[in-house]
């Protein structure tokens, strides 16, 4: 069953809205030549800082659309039903979301980099860094949209309780903190399951 | 034979209000039985209850394996009806026979009337393999035909040794044990 759920989530995201965020990561980084001037230097030096902002903000986008879609037409209920676990719905969904949103997001970083003047190496190792990051992320947007699943103006609730917790992901990232890094976003992937898991039992009526 | 659902002394709270507490009730194979009651009066929690989807606030619910049909579809609106069955496995296609949806089969979901997305609920039902099954407001949307292939499957199922709790405020076609909740 966890498998045909990852299946299924998958294709659903790529189908549906997955190049959305991608859209708008792009768009933010295009922004930053607007915003900062055309100096090269500038912006190759802000450039990883830049690509991680584009990237938190771009994984707020799907938020809304993670559980919550679920929630509301039973389909959880029915997974639980068919004796599916609510923290191995979690992790089927964090293993989904992880699948539509880093590869396309990684492959983004590339036309990004053109945008703000990076060269080579700077971009090698902010990929390194974006693709250490974004289980982390994959799995707090996860346990996020549990958490607002079914509440009111759940979307703005999620962005407030999403940027706060993923700041230590941007620090350890942005500076190419690799080992700190990926023991934040393990930590993360560890705990999303059981937390989105208990908020998809909360969320029950 | 032992029963497929037990409920000993179950308490239900839905916020402040104590819907019904002190309940006993046992399904044994073979048996069907409609709770019925106003509206409010905590059928659809009932079924909730027996699915293990509310948490009770007293008692034991010793429940066997089952399948439920409610309100949600529970169907990827995007896909045709067979595929989006198929997802949850077991005999769907017979299921979708019995209930005169084979024909809908390559019909996306979203299409679907509100009478033939009943069907298609009730077609998973079928379709699990389970003994228990639960149904709440069966015949909500569902026209003459459908609450006859609905009755006929439900009575073979009962045959073949499986049980139905269903909840439902008007009164289901055949014989059925009754349990009336207050409001």
């Amino acid at each position: 069953m966890i498998k045909a759920l990852i299946g299924r989530d998958v294709r659903r995201g790529l189908t549906g809205a997955a190049w959305l965020p991608i859209a708008f990561f792009l768009l933010v980084a295009a922004l930053m030549p607007f915003a900062i001037g055309p100096d090269a230097k500038l912006l190759s030096r802000i450039a990883s800082g830049a690509l991680w902002i584009a990237a938190l903000t771009a994984a707020l986008l799907p938020v809304e659309r993670l559980v919550e879609p679920d929630r509301a037409d039973g389909m959880l209920d029915q997974l639980f039903l068919h004796g599916m676990a609510e923290e191995s719905i979690a992790l089927a969904k964090i293993a989904a979301h992880w699948l539509t949103f880093a590869p396309l997001l990684l492959v983004a970083a590339i036309p990004a980099s053109a945008l703000l003047a990076m060269d080579g190496s700077l971009l090698l190792r902010t990929e390194i860094a974006l693709a250490i990051g974004t289980p982390g992320l994959a799995s707090l947007a996860v346990a996020i949209a549990a958490v607002t699943a079914g509440l009111p103006r759940a979307g703005s609730l999620a962005g407030l309780l999403l940027l706060p917790l993923a700041v230590p992901l941007l620090i350890f990232g942005a500076a190419n903190a690799y080992l700190l890094e990926a023991a934040i976003s393990l930590l993360l992937t560890a705990g999303a399951p059981f937390v989105a898991g208990a908020a998809i039992r909360a969320a029950r009526t | 034979m032992t029963a497929l659902l037990r409920f000993e002394g179950v308490a239900l709270r839905r916020g402040d209000r104590l819907l019904f507490e002190g309940l006993d009730l046992e399904l044994a194979p073979g048996e069907k039985l409609q709770v019925s009651g106003p509206n409010g009066s905590g059928k659809s929690s009932l079924i909730r209850l027996a699915a293990g989807l509310l948490r009770l606030e007293r008692g034991r619910v010793e429940r066997s394996l089952l399948a439920l049909a409610d309100d949600n579809l529970a169907l990827d609106r995007e896909l045709p009806l067979r595929i989006a069955l198929h997802f949850w496995g077991g005999a769907f296609d017979e299921a979708m026979v019995q209930l005169g949806i084979g024909d809908l089969a390559d019909v996306p979901v979203r299409l679907l009337s509100s009478g033939q997305a009943k069907r298609a609920a009730l077609a998973r039902v079928f379709a699990s393999g389970s003994l228990l099954w639960l149904l709440d407001e069966p015949l909500n949307a569902l026209d003459s035909d459908g609450a006859d292939r609905l009755s006929s499957r439900i009575d073979g199922h009962v045959k073949a040794g499986g049980a139905v709790l269903a909840a439902s405020h008007q009164p289901l076609p055949g014989e059925w044990r009754g349990l009336e909740l207050g409001a």
